[in-house]
Protein backbone atom coordinates (compact mmCIF):
# COMPACT_ATOMS: atom_id res chain seq x y z
CA UNK A 1 0.00 0.00 0.00
CA UNK A 2 1.27 3.32 -0.72
CA UNK A 3 1.49 5.76 2.23
CA UNK A 4 -0.35 8.32 0.04
CA UNK A 5 -2.98 6.40 -0.80
CA UNK A 6 -3.34 5.87 2.90
CA UNK A 7 -3.29 9.31 3.66
CA UNK A 8 -5.95 10.31 1.05
CA UNK A 9 -8.41 7.61 2.55
CA UNK A 10 -8.23 8.51 6.33
CA UNK A 11 -8.64 12.43 5.10
CA UNK A 12 -11.85 11.63 2.68
CA UNK A 13 -14.88 13.11 4.50
CA UNK A 14 -13.58 13.47 7.36
CA UNK A 15 -15.62 13.73 10.38
CA UNK A 16 -15.97 16.37 13.04
CA UNK A 17 -14.31 14.82 15.56
CA UNK A 18 -16.95 15.52 19.59
CA UNK A 19 -14.72 17.10 21.82
CA UNK A 20 -15.81 15.38 25.01
CA UNK A 21 -15.78 11.77 23.67
CA UNK A 22 -12.65 10.70 25.75
CA UNK A 23 -14.47 12.15 28.71
CA UNK A 24 -17.27 10.62 28.36
CA UNK A 25 -16.44 7.50 27.19
CA UNK A 26 -14.05 7.25 30.81
CA UNK A 27 -17.17 9.06 33.07
CA UNK A 28 -19.29 6.62 31.84
CA UNK A 29 -17.46 3.16 32.22
CA UNK A 30 -17.08 4.73 36.08
CA UNK A 31 -20.76 5.56 36.56
CA UNK A 32 -21.57 2.24 35.06
CA UNK A 33 -19.09 0.76 37.54
CA UNK A 34 -20.52 2.68 40.13
CA UNK A 35 -23.41 1.06 39.78
CA UNK A 36 -22.04 -2.79 39.79
CA UNK A 37 -20.08 -1.54 43.09
CA UNK A 38 -23.26 -0.77 44.91
CA UNK A 39 -25.34 -3.37 43.79
CA UNK A 40 -22.74 -5.53 45.13
CA UNK A 41 -22.30 -3.70 48.57
CA UNK A 42 -25.83 -3.02 49.33
CA UNK A 43 -27.55 -6.31 47.62
CA UNK A 44 -24.93 -8.88 47.71
CA UNK A 45 -23.65 -8.03 50.99
CA UNK A 46 -26.49 -5.67 52.00
CA UNK A 47 -25.72 -2.04 53.57
CA UNK A 48 -25.16 -2.07 57.45
CA UNK A 49 -28.32 -1.75 59.54
CA UNK A 50 -26.68 -0.17 62.48
CA UNK A 51 -25.76 3.05 60.80
CA UNK A 52 -28.14 5.17 62.81
CA UNK A 53 -26.20 4.11 66.46
CA UNK A 54 -23.83 5.53 67.99
CA UNK A 55 -20.23 6.98 65.77
CA UNK A 56 -21.73 4.83 62.87
CA UNK A 57 -22.50 7.81 60.27
CA UNK A 58 -19.21 9.50 61.45
CA UNK A 59 -17.19 6.13 60.47
CA UNK A 60 -19.44 5.93 57.45
CA UNK A 61 -18.41 9.41 56.22
CA UNK A 62 -15.06 9.32 57.06
CA UNK A 63 -14.68 5.80 55.25
CA UNK A 64 -16.18 7.84 52.59
CA UNK A 65 -14.51 10.64 52.27
CA UNK A 66 -11.07 8.36 52.57
CA UNK A 67 -12.19 6.76 49.30
CA UNK A 68 -13.50 9.89 47.57
CA UNK A 69 -10.13 11.46 48.17
CA UNK A 70 -8.11 8.60 46.62
CA UNK A 71 -11.13 7.61 43.34
CA UNK A 72 -11.37 11.46 42.15
CA UNK A 73 -7.93 12.83 42.00
CA UNK A 74 -6.97 9.54 40.46
CA UNK A 75 -9.65 9.73 38.32
CA UNK A 76 -8.43 13.01 36.81
CA UNK A 77 -4.68 11.71 36.42
CA UNK A 78 -5.77 8.84 34.60
CA UNK A 79 -8.00 11.06 32.41
CA UNK A 80 -4.82 12.46 31.39
CA UNK A 81 -2.59 9.31 31.50
CA UNK A 82 -4.98 8.26 28.93
CA UNK A 83 -3.77 10.49 26.45
CA UNK A 84 -0.28 10.52 24.89
CA UNK A 85 2.30 12.46 26.14
CA UNK A 86 4.74 13.17 29.15
CA UNK A 87 3.18 14.17 32.53
CA UNK A 88 4.71 15.73 35.36
CA UNK A 89 5.17 13.37 38.24
CA UNK A 90 3.81 15.99 40.58
CA UNK A 91 0.70 14.36 40.75
CA UNK A 92 2.04 11.42 42.36
CA UNK A 93 2.20 13.10 45.57
CA UNK A 94 -1.41 14.50 45.46
CA UNK A 95 -2.06 10.79 45.22
CA UNK A 96 -0.35 9.34 48.19
CA UNK A 97 -1.48 12.31 50.36
CA UNK A 98 -5.23 10.13 51.45
CA UNK A 99 -2.96 7.39 52.39
CA UNK A 100 -0.63 9.17 54.21
CA UNK A 101 -3.66 11.22 56.19
CA UNK A 102 -5.46 7.79 57.24
CA UNK A 103 -2.25 6.53 58.35
CA UNK A 104 -1.63 9.85 60.46
CA UNK A 105 -4.86 9.59 61.82
CA UNK A 106 -5.14 5.85 62.40
CA UNK A 107 -1.71 6.68 64.72
CA UNK A 108 -3.44 9.77 66.61
CA UNK A 109 -6.33 6.88 67.76
CA UNK A 110 -3.77 4.17 68.47
CA UNK A 111 -2.09 6.81 70.61
CA UNK A 112 -5.51 7.67 72.64
CA UNK A 113 -6.20 4.23 73.13
CA UNK A 114 -5.03 1.90 75.93
CA UNK A 115 -2.74 -0.81 74.35
CA UNK A 116 -5.11 -4.15 75.12
CA UNK A 117 -7.38 -2.27 72.85
CA UNK A 118 -5.14 -2.52 69.32
CA UNK A 119 -5.34 -5.33 68.14
CA UNK A 120 -9.42 -5.61 68.12
CA UNK A 121 -8.78 -1.95 66.41
CA UNK A 122 -6.36 -3.20 63.92
CA UNK A 123 -8.37 -6.44 63.11
CA UNK A 124 -12.22 -6.04 63.97
CA UNK A 125 -14.39 -9.14 63.27
CA UNK A 126 -14.39 -8.53 59.27
CA UNK A 127 -10.90 -8.21 58.17
CA UNK A 128 -11.01 -11.02 55.86
CA UNK A 129 -13.48 -10.11 54.90
CA UNK A 130 -12.55 -6.92 54.01
CA UNK A 131 -9.58 -7.76 52.48
CA UNK A 132 -10.85 -10.21 49.75
CA UNK A 133 -14.48 -8.27 49.47
CA UNK A 134 -12.91 -4.63 48.53
CA UNK A 135 -10.66 -6.10 45.26
CA UNK A 136 -13.55 -8.90 44.24
CA UNK A 137 -15.85 -6.28 43.94
CA UNK A 138 -13.15 -4.20 42.50
CA UNK A 139 -12.73 -6.53 39.45
CA UNK A 140 -16.09 -5.19 37.41
CA UNK A 141 -15.07 -1.31 37.30
CA UNK A 142 -11.15 -2.25 36.81
CA UNK A 143 -12.54 -4.14 33.67
CA UNK A 144 -14.95 -1.09 32.29
CA UNK A 145 -11.85 1.37 33.31
CA UNK A 146 -8.97 -0.67 31.66
CA UNK A 147 -12.12 -0.53 28.31
CA UNK A 148 -12.25 2.82 28.58
CA UNK A 149 -8.58 3.74 28.47
CA UNK A 150 -7.98 1.30 25.80
CA UNK A 151 -10.67 3.48 24.17
CA UNK A 152 -8.14 6.66 24.15
CA UNK A 153 -4.27 6.13 23.66
CA UNK A 154 -2.22 5.81 26.91
CA UNK A 155 1.60 6.01 26.00
CA UNK A 156 2.74 5.10 29.62
CA UNK A 157 0.90 1.81 30.27
CA UNK A 158 2.28 0.69 33.85
CA UNK A 159 1.31 3.87 35.51
CA UNK A 160 -2.42 3.89 33.26
CA UNK A 161 -2.79 0.70 34.66
CA UNK A 162 -2.23 1.56 37.74
CA UNK A 163 -3.97 4.64 37.78
CA UNK A 164 -6.85 1.99 36.97
CA UNK A 165 -6.20 -0.09 39.55
CA UNK A 166 -6.41 2.91 42.08
CA UNK A 167 -9.60 4.29 40.51
CA UNK A 168 -11.41 0.82 40.63
CA UNK A 169 -10.00 -0.22 44.36
CA UNK A 170 -11.14 3.45 45.29
CA UNK A 171 -14.37 3.15 43.65
CA UNK A 172 -14.97 -0.45 45.75
CA UNK A 173 -13.70 0.67 48.89
CA UNK A 174 -16.65 3.03 49.02
CA UNK A 175 -19.36 0.66 48.08
CA UNK A 176 -17.68 -1.79 50.70
CA UNK A 177 -17.56 0.67 53.53
CA UNK A 178 -21.66 1.15 52.94
CA UNK A 179 -21.60 -2.89 54.43
CA UNK A 180 -18.56 -2.84 56.90
CA UNK A 181 -19.09 -2.44 60.46
CA UNK A 182 -15.53 -2.10 61.20
CA UNK A 183 -15.46 1.35 62.87
CA UNK A 184 -11.87 2.23 63.57
CA UNK A 185 -9.51 4.43 61.86
CA UNK A 186 -6.58 1.77 62.20
CA UNK A 187 -8.75 -0.86 60.35
CA UNK A 188 -9.81 1.84 57.61
CA UNK A 189 -6.10 2.30 57.52
CA UNK A 190 -4.72 -1.16 56.71
CA UNK A 191 -7.75 -2.66 55.30
CA UNK A 192 -9.17 -0.15 53.46
CA UNK A 193 -6.12 1.42 52.41
CA UNK A 194 -4.00 -1.83 51.95
CA UNK A 195 -6.42 -3.56 49.61
CA UNK A 196 -6.84 -0.47 47.40
CA UNK A 197 -2.85 -0.20 46.96
CA UNK A 198 -3.09 -3.95 46.18
CA UNK A 199 -4.97 -3.00 43.14
CA UNK A 200 -3.29 -0.20 42.28
CA UNK A 201 -0.07 -2.79 42.32
CA UNK A 202 -2.75 -5.72 40.43
CA UNK A 203 -3.36 -2.89 37.60
CA UNK A 204 0.60 -1.71 37.44
CA UNK A 205 1.33 -5.56 36.42
CA UNK A 206 -2.01 -5.88 33.98
CA UNK A 207 -0.91 -2.36 32.66
CA UNK A 208 1.08 -2.99 29.84
CA UNK A 209 -0.88 -6.53 28.83
CA UNK A 210 -4.11 -4.90 28.70
CA UNK A 211 -3.40 -1.58 27.50
CA UNK A 212 -1.70 -1.98 24.76
CA UNK A 213 -2.45 -0.59 21.09
CA UNK B 1 10.24 24.20 15.80
CA UNK B 2 7.45 26.78 16.76
CA UNK B 3 6.22 27.57 13.94
CA UNK B 4 5.99 24.06 13.00
CA UNK B 5 4.42 23.65 15.92
CA UNK B 6 2.03 26.38 15.50
CA UNK B 7 1.47 25.45 11.86
CA UNK B 8 0.55 21.34 12.59
CA UNK B 9 -1.97 22.57 15.69
CA UNK B 10 -3.65 24.72 13.62
CA UNK B 11 -4.17 21.96 10.49
CA UNK B 12 -5.25 19.15 13.21
CA UNK B 13 -7.58 21.39 14.94
CA UNK B 14 -8.97 22.12 11.50
CA UNK B 15 -9.15 18.53 10.73
CA UNK B 16 -10.70 17.59 14.10
CA UNK B 17 -13.18 20.23 13.13
CA UNK B 18 -13.91 18.69 9.95
CA UNK B 19 -11.86 20.27 7.57
CA UNK B 20 -10.86 17.78 5.02
CA UNK B 21 -7.81 19.49 3.39
CA UNK B 22 -6.04 20.72 6.36
CA UNK B 23 -6.34 17.27 7.45
CA UNK B 24 -4.69 15.95 4.85
CA UNK B 25 -2.14 18.39 4.54
CA UNK B 26 -1.59 17.58 8.22
CA UNK B 27 -1.11 13.81 7.41
CA UNK B 28 1.46 14.60 3.93
CA UNK B 29 3.53 16.36 6.50
CA UNK B 30 4.00 13.99 9.15
CA UNK B 31 4.21 11.44 7.35
CA UNK B 32 7.50 13.39 5.48
CA UNK B 33 8.40 13.84 9.11
CA UNK B 34 7.99 10.46 10.87
CA UNK B 35 9.57 8.76 7.42
CA UNK B 36 12.93 10.55 8.31
CA UNK B 37 12.62 9.93 12.24
CA UNK B 38 11.56 5.99 11.74
CA UNK B 39 14.26 5.88 8.75
CA UNK B 40 16.60 7.31 11.33
CA UNK B 41 15.77 4.96 14.34
CA UNK B 42 15.24 2.13 12.48
CA UNK B 43 19.06 1.93 11.30
CA UNK B 44 20.09 3.05 14.69
CA UNK B 45 18.16 -0.44 15.97
CA UNK B 46 20.32 -2.16 13.64
CA UNK B 47 17.10 -3.04 11.47
CA UNK B 48 16.65 -1.65 7.83
CA UNK B 49 15.01 1.05 6.34
CA UNK B 50 12.51 -0.91 4.46
CA UNK B 51 10.63 -1.27 7.73
CA UNK B 52 10.12 2.34 8.19
CA UNK B 53 7.01 2.55 5.42
CA UNK B 54 5.20 -0.40 7.54
CA UNK B 55 5.68 1.84 10.76
CA UNK B 56 4.93 5.00 9.55
CA UNK B 57 1.44 3.35 7.77
CA UNK B 58 0.73 1.77 11.50
CA UNK B 59 1.45 5.40 13.49
CA UNK B 60 -0.88 7.20 10.40
CA UNK B 61 -3.54 4.89 11.53
CA UNK B 62 -3.38 4.98 15.12
CA UNK B 63 -3.08 8.89 14.85
CA UNK B 64 -6.23 8.79 12.70
CA UNK B 65 -8.72 6.33 14.88
CA UNK B 66 -6.67 8.10 18.19
CA UNK B 67 -7.22 11.49 17.15
CA UNK B 68 -10.02 12.08 19.50
CA UNK B 69 -7.37 12.25 22.07
CA UNK B 70 -5.27 15.02 21.04
CA UNK B 71 -6.43 17.52 23.76
CA UNK B 72 -6.66 21.27 21.94
CA UNK B 73 -5.38 23.10 24.98
CA UNK B 74 -1.82 21.36 24.70
CA UNK B 75 0.57 21.41 22.57
CA UNK B 76 0.29 19.22 19.18
CA UNK B 77 3.99 18.10 18.42
CA UNK B 78 4.48 16.20 22.05
CA UNK B 79 1.30 14.70 20.99
CA UNK B 80 2.24 13.25 17.84
CA UNK B 81 6.13 12.40 19.01
CA UNK B 82 4.51 10.30 22.11
CA UNK B 83 2.61 8.44 19.90
CA UNK B 84 5.12 7.95 17.50
CA UNK B 85 8.33 6.92 20.06
CA UNK B 86 5.30 4.51 21.68
CA UNK B 87 4.91 2.76 18.25
CA UNK B 88 8.48 2.46 17.72
CA UNK B 89 9.37 0.60 21.14
CA UNK B 90 5.72 -1.55 20.61
CA UNK B 91 7.03 -2.40 17.07
CA UNK B 92 10.68 -2.83 17.61
CA UNK B 93 9.80 -5.13 20.41
CA UNK B 94 6.68 -7.30 18.68
CA UNK B 95 9.13 -7.69 15.88
CA UNK B 96 12.48 -8.68 17.79
CA UNK B 97 12.12 -12.22 17.18
CA UNK B 98 11.65 -12.49 13.89
CA UNK B 99 13.16 -9.92 12.19
CA UNK B 100 16.42 -10.84 14.57
CA UNK B 101 17.01 -14.00 12.34
CA UNK B 102 17.25 -11.82 8.94
CA UNK B 103 20.42 -12.65 7.09
CA UNK B 104 22.04 -9.31 6.25
CA UNK B 105 22.09 -10.31 2.81
CA UNK B 106 18.65 -10.64 2.69
CA UNK B 107 17.98 -7.06 4.68
CA UNK B 108 20.25 -5.40 2.06
CA UNK B 109 18.14 -6.61 -1.09
CA UNK B 110 15.08 -5.05 0.54
CA UNK B 111 16.66 -2.44 1.63
CA UNK B 112 17.69 -1.62 -1.78
CA UNK B 113 14.19 -2.56 -3.07
CA UNK B 114 12.60 0.08 -0.55
CA UNK B 115 15.36 2.91 -2.39
CA UNK B 116 13.19 3.17 -5.37
CA UNK B 117 10.28 2.72 -3.66
CA UNK B 118 10.17 4.07 -0.34
CA UNK B 119 6.36 5.37 0.08
CA UNK B 120 5.18 1.65 -0.35
CA UNK B 121 4.93 -0.53 2.55
CA UNK B 122 4.12 -4.45 2.57
CA UNK B 123 0.90 -4.09 3.71
CA UNK B 124 -1.89 -5.05 1.35
CA UNK B 125 -4.96 -3.59 2.17
CA UNK B 126 -6.62 -5.08 0.08
CA UNK B 127 -6.10 -8.04 1.88
CA UNK B 128 -6.45 -6.55 5.64
CA UNK B 129 -10.49 -5.15 4.38
CA UNK B 130 -11.09 -7.94 2.85
CA UNK B 131 -10.86 -9.53 6.64
CA UNK B 132 -13.66 -7.00 8.06
CA UNK B 133 -17.51 -7.46 8.02
CA UNK B 134 -18.90 -6.77 4.72
CA UNK B 135 -20.90 -3.39 6.17
CA UNK B 136 -17.23 -2.04 7.87
CA UNK B 137 -15.95 -2.97 3.99
CA UNK B 138 -18.65 -1.34 2.55
CA UNK B 139 -18.59 2.08 4.15
CA UNK B 140 -14.76 2.56 4.13
CA UNK B 141 -15.34 1.76 0.72
CA UNK B 142 -17.73 4.36 -0.90
CA UNK B 143 -16.89 6.89 1.89
CA UNK B 144 -12.87 6.52 2.00
CA UNK B 145 -11.78 5.26 -0.86
CA UNK B 146 -14.47 6.49 -3.45
CA UNK B 147 -15.51 9.71 -1.26
CA UNK B 148 -19.02 8.98 -1.79
CA UNK B 149 -20.74 11.37 1.08
CA UNK B 150 -22.12 9.79 3.70
CA UNK B 151 -25.39 10.53 2.72
CA UNK B 152 -24.98 8.69 -0.51
CA UNK B 153 -23.22 5.52 0.56
CA UNK B 154 -26.21 5.32 3.19
CA UNK B 155 -28.09 5.16 0.33
CA UNK B 156 -26.64 2.73 -1.76
CA UNK B 157 -25.42 0.07 0.94
CA UNK B 158 -29.16 0.37 2.77
CA UNK B 159 -27.52 1.44 6.10
CA UNK B 160 -28.82 4.42 7.79
CA UNK B 161 -25.62 7.26 7.81
CA UNK B 162 -24.98 7.03 11.73
CA UNK B 163 -24.46 2.99 10.84
CA UNK B 164 -22.16 4.40 7.94
CA UNK B 165 -20.53 6.50 10.30
CA UNK B 166 -19.90 3.46 12.83
CA UNK B 167 -18.69 1.20 10.34
CA UNK B 168 -16.22 3.26 9.03
CA UNK B 169 -14.88 4.33 12.63
CA UNK B 170 -14.87 0.64 13.95
CA UNK B 171 -13.38 -0.85 10.57
CA UNK B 172 -10.59 1.49 10.65
CA UNK B 173 -10.06 0.81 14.66
CA UNK B 174 -9.88 -2.49 13.13
CA UNK B 175 -7.74 -2.31 10.51
CA UNK B 176 -5.06 -0.14 12.91
CA UNK B 177 -5.59 -3.59 15.03
CA UNK B 178 -4.64 -5.97 12.39
CA UNK B 179 -2.12 -3.72 11.39
CA UNK B 180 -0.46 -4.93 14.20
CA UNK B 181 0.19 -8.53 13.40
CA UNK B 182 0.64 -11.41 16.72
CA UNK B 183 -0.76 -9.15 19.20
CA UNK B 184 -4.45 -9.84 20.47
CA UNK B 185 -6.65 -6.47 20.30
Amino acid sequence: MKTDDLVAMLSANVEVVDRRQMLRTLAGAIAVGAVVVLGAALIVLGGRTDIRSGEAPAFLAAKLIFAAAVTVPAFFYLIRLARPGEHRRGWMALLALPFVGIVGLASVSLVQAPAPHWQAMFMGDEWLECLLSIPIIAIVPFALVVWAVRQAAPTHLRRAGALAGLVAGGLSAAGYALHCTADSLPFVAIWYGGTILLCTLAGAVLGPRLLRW
Amino acid sequence: MSTNEQELKSLMTAGLDGDAAAYRALLERLSAHLRNYYRGRLARAGRGAFEAEDLLQEVLLAIHTRRHTYDRAELFTPWVHAIARYKLIDYLRRTNASHGDVPIDDAGELAAHADHDGVESSIDLGRMMAQLPVKMQRAIQYVKLDGLSVAEAARRSGMSEAAVKVNIHRGLKALSAAIRPGVAS
